[in-house]
């Protein structure tokens, strides 16, 4: 706690004059060029290396998450004391202005001192100017992670779940990137945490618990939202329409949604499109170059061969791939659940 | 200003100072060639990012490994001048929903000549308002060289397009002029369209006047799948679909197939808000070459339907007199008509879609003066290139 704290003031007193003027204390990154260089003195984490969070600091986890080069992710969430979360149906919850989501990627391996290599730490923070993003990269003795402006190459290795090791050029995004996927008419704005995809037992240090009834508890949200879960694509006994819907919406709806940086496209891809053309459903593609494959449609029902959508998933051509960034590796369970889907269109 | 040399950390070296600038700030880049691992991208409003001359500062994308575009744009007020981008995996340049863009003598080039393998887009802002590309080159696209698209206030000028599949195209726009280009060496030279399903759409005014668009016979090299791969080798303008468009005084010839063609889109869509056919377009003052003496009758059915109807006697201008239906039996309005005038000895040929469809009738109009009529010129774009 004394570690937080001291955290907080540190960063009020690095960047936010206004802020200091209120009284209060704030992420007020009015300035982004002078965040702080390493992860460490934010103040998040009890215990760096193990990635236990500071009091304050509550892990949290998604029905159905993005899919990141087969990296394990950590998620964490902080919310000044005694804030409230805005609810609104279908949208990502609206935080309050310090609120900060934490997401540390990890891969299985033994090239450090751990079990595990941490790789890099993405900070959501909601500042006075709107969501701000950012990288911090793990050093090699895994002690800290350094702001990592352009982003950063991470070659490396990892056991995946057949027990292969797997080579990865992995990628840790600039502050740009970030923006590509995160932004929704020019807003930037978080991904997962729509309350759809928070429905869910997580297991708390307390124990075991529904994460919304847990956000209740701690006084962000009231305790009856009424959300349906969003179907985990990875589960088997959901429906093929519903789980591919879900895995759509998390991995490609973000851009591929009127006003995301893919709207260009006229492909919308998130949850709540209706219309089937606009879904890929023998839609052309407008401005896919070779990245086509020679084929004529996203979607052909009945035929996964012939929709350019799997072929894009498939691809590690970064003139080709789908998402075209925060990928080097192809989700082979994705693409098995797209292609069952579109051969029961 | 930040001045960046060449060395082996280019991509973090120039990735971190357009991440850092300010408004205001100038990135330069000194002559000689970068080699970029990774695609580069711009979101700080108001800067400049500056070579020492399109043929001295290269950014190389051969080893591109992430990344869709060599470099992306999402600010505003941003001015690119004076290099050039080689062998993007994607697109060269793509500049995304900014208000005020210039891209001043700058290259995009794909170095091993037309393939399928190129890039999409060279030169490709979309959702923009006020787009200005002056001195421009774009060279080997697999689909446009320079693309605008569903952006507003548009001047193209002092370019030149060549071996792209099209070399200058405005897509789902408003307001454009395009001028003082020479496009050539592409598979079609200029082309105004407009696509369905498309958040904007029912592209109107543009002016295409003083361009040459000659000898545009490179063989279709767009993957399939994409509008462009239908452009038969061999075409100077293309007008799809928009409304309100004057061509003028340019100079087509050498094109295989046909030195203009004004066409509907064709392919099915469930848009109802989409409106197909190309209307008020007005043709005048056109110097042609000659034409059509090699048509490409591989690619859609333009050429073939063409070739067809006119005996192999190919026009300089067609028209597949599509329009919709209560119009084919009470007439055009008045102000929708094609007005084709004063274009010298040029020939043309119109399809009449009923007489097409019945065996009695005359098919197609061949007398070009029956698309005489007064020219109504439209308004010059014009906007503040001061920014």
């Amino acid at each position: 706690m004394r570690a937080f704290r001291k955290s907080l003031l540190l960063v009020v007193f690095l960047i936010s004059f206004e802020s200091q003027a209120q009284g209060t204390p704030q992420y007020n990154l009015l300035n982004f060029s002078k965040a702080p260089e390493f992860l460490s003195e934010f103040g998040f984490f009890e215990d760096m290396q193990n990635q236990i969070p500071a009091d304050g600091v509550h892990p949290y986890s998604l029905v159905s998450p993005l899919f990141s080069d087969e990296t394990d992710k950590l998620r964490f969430v902080y919310v000044p004391d005694g804030q409230k979360l805005g609810y609104v149906k279908n949208k990502v919850f609206i935080f309050p202005v310090g609120s900060t989501l934490i997401k540390t990627f990890a891969y299985l391996n033994k090239n450090g001192p751990l079990d595990r290599q941490l790789l890099e730490t993405r900070l959501l923070i909601n500042t006075h100017e709107g969501w701000k993003a950012i990288s911090y990269v793990w050093n090699d003795e895994q002690t800290d992670a350094r702001r990592a402006i352009a982003g950063a190459t991470i070659p490396t290795t990892f056991i995946n779940p057949e027990g292969e090791m797997i080579d990865v050029r992995y990628r840790a995004p600039n502050q740009n990137q970030c923006k590509e996927c995160h932004q929704l008419n020019k807003v930037m704005t978080p991904i997962g945490p729509k309350a759809r995809n928070m429905n869910k037992l997580v297991e708390y240090q307390s124990g075991e618990m529904n994460q919304l009834l847990y956000w209740a508890a701690l006084g962000w949200i009231d305790q009856s939202l009424g959300s349906t879960p969003i179907s985990n694509y990875a589960d088997v006994n959901a429906s093929l329409e519903d789980r591919a819907r879900a895995y759509l919406d998390i991995n490609c709806g973000h851009c591929h949604i009127p006003g995301g940086s893919a709207d260009t496209t006229g492909l919308y891809l998130n949850f709540t499109e209706k219309d089937q053309e606009q879904l890929g459903i023998y839609k052309k593609p407008v401005a896919a170059g070779r990245a086509s494959g020679n084929l004529k449609y996203s979607i052909v029902p009945g035929h996964p061969n012939d929709s350019i959508i799997l072929f894009r998933m498939k691809s590690l051509d970064p003139g080709i791939m789908m998402p075209e960034s925060g990928r080097a590796l192809a989700d082979k369970t994705g693409i098995k659940l797209i292609e069952d889907w579109i051969n029961k269109l | 200003m930040q001045i960046i040399q060449p060395s082996d950390n280019a991509y973090e070296n120039i990735q971190e100072a357009l991440i850092l600038a300010e408004p205001g700030d100038i990135i330069r880049l000194t002559a000689g060639t970068y080699n970029l691992q990774d695609s580069l991208s711009l979101d700080v409003a108001g800067v400049q990012i500056e070579g020492e001359g399109m043929d001295q500062t290269i950014l190389n994308f051969s080893d591109q490994q992430t990344g869709a575009q060599g470099l992306s744009v999402t600010s505003n007020n941003v001015t690119l001048q004076d290099f050039s981008i080689q062998n993007a995996k994607g697109d060269a340049i793509k500049v995304k929903g900014v208000t005020n863009i210039k891209f001043l003598r700058v290259k995009t080039e794909w170095t091993n000549g037309p393939s399928p393998e190129n890039g999409a887009y060279g030169l490709y802002p979309v959702e923009s308002i006020n787009v200005l590309i002056d001195g421009c080159v774009a060279i080997g696209a697999s689909d446009a060289g320079i693309y605008v698209g569903q952006s507003k206030n548009i001047i193209v000028r002092n370019s030149k397009a060549e071996y792209n599949v099209a070399g200058i195209e405005i897509e789902n726009s408003y307001y454009a002029d395009v001028f003082n280009n020479v496009a050539t060496n592409n598979t079609g030279g200029i082309l105004v369209f407009d696509l369905p399903g498309l958040p904007q759409q029912g592209g109107h005014h543009v002016r295409v006047f003083n361009n040459r668009s000659v000898g545009n016979n490179t063989d279709n090299f767009a993957p399939e799948g994409n509008i462009v791969g239908e452009i038969p080798r061999g075409t100077g303008i293309i007008i799809q679909a928009n409304s309100d468009v004057e061509v003028f005084n340019n100079e087509i010839g050498d094109n295989d197939t046909v030195n203009i063609a004004v066409v509907t889109y064709s392919s099915e869509t469930d848009d109802q808000a989409y409106y197909p056919h190309p209307k008020s377009i007005q043709i005048h003052g056109n110097e042609f070459g000659p034409t059509g003496y090699n048509p490409d009758t591989s690619k859609g059915e333009l050429a073939q339907i063409l070739f067809e109807l006119s005996g192999g006697n190919m026009p300089d201008i067609f028209w597949d007199g599509l329009v919709p239906m209560s119009q084919l039996i009470f007439g055009q309005p008045e102000d929708e008509k094609m007005i084709i005038s004063n274009n010298g000895d040029a020939t043309l040929l119109a399809i009449k879609p009923i007489g097409y469809m019945l065996p009695f009738l005359e098919p197609a109009i061949l007398d070009i003066d029956e698309f005489d009529g007064e020219i109504l010129p439209l308004a010059k774009v014009k906007f503040d290139e001061s920014f």
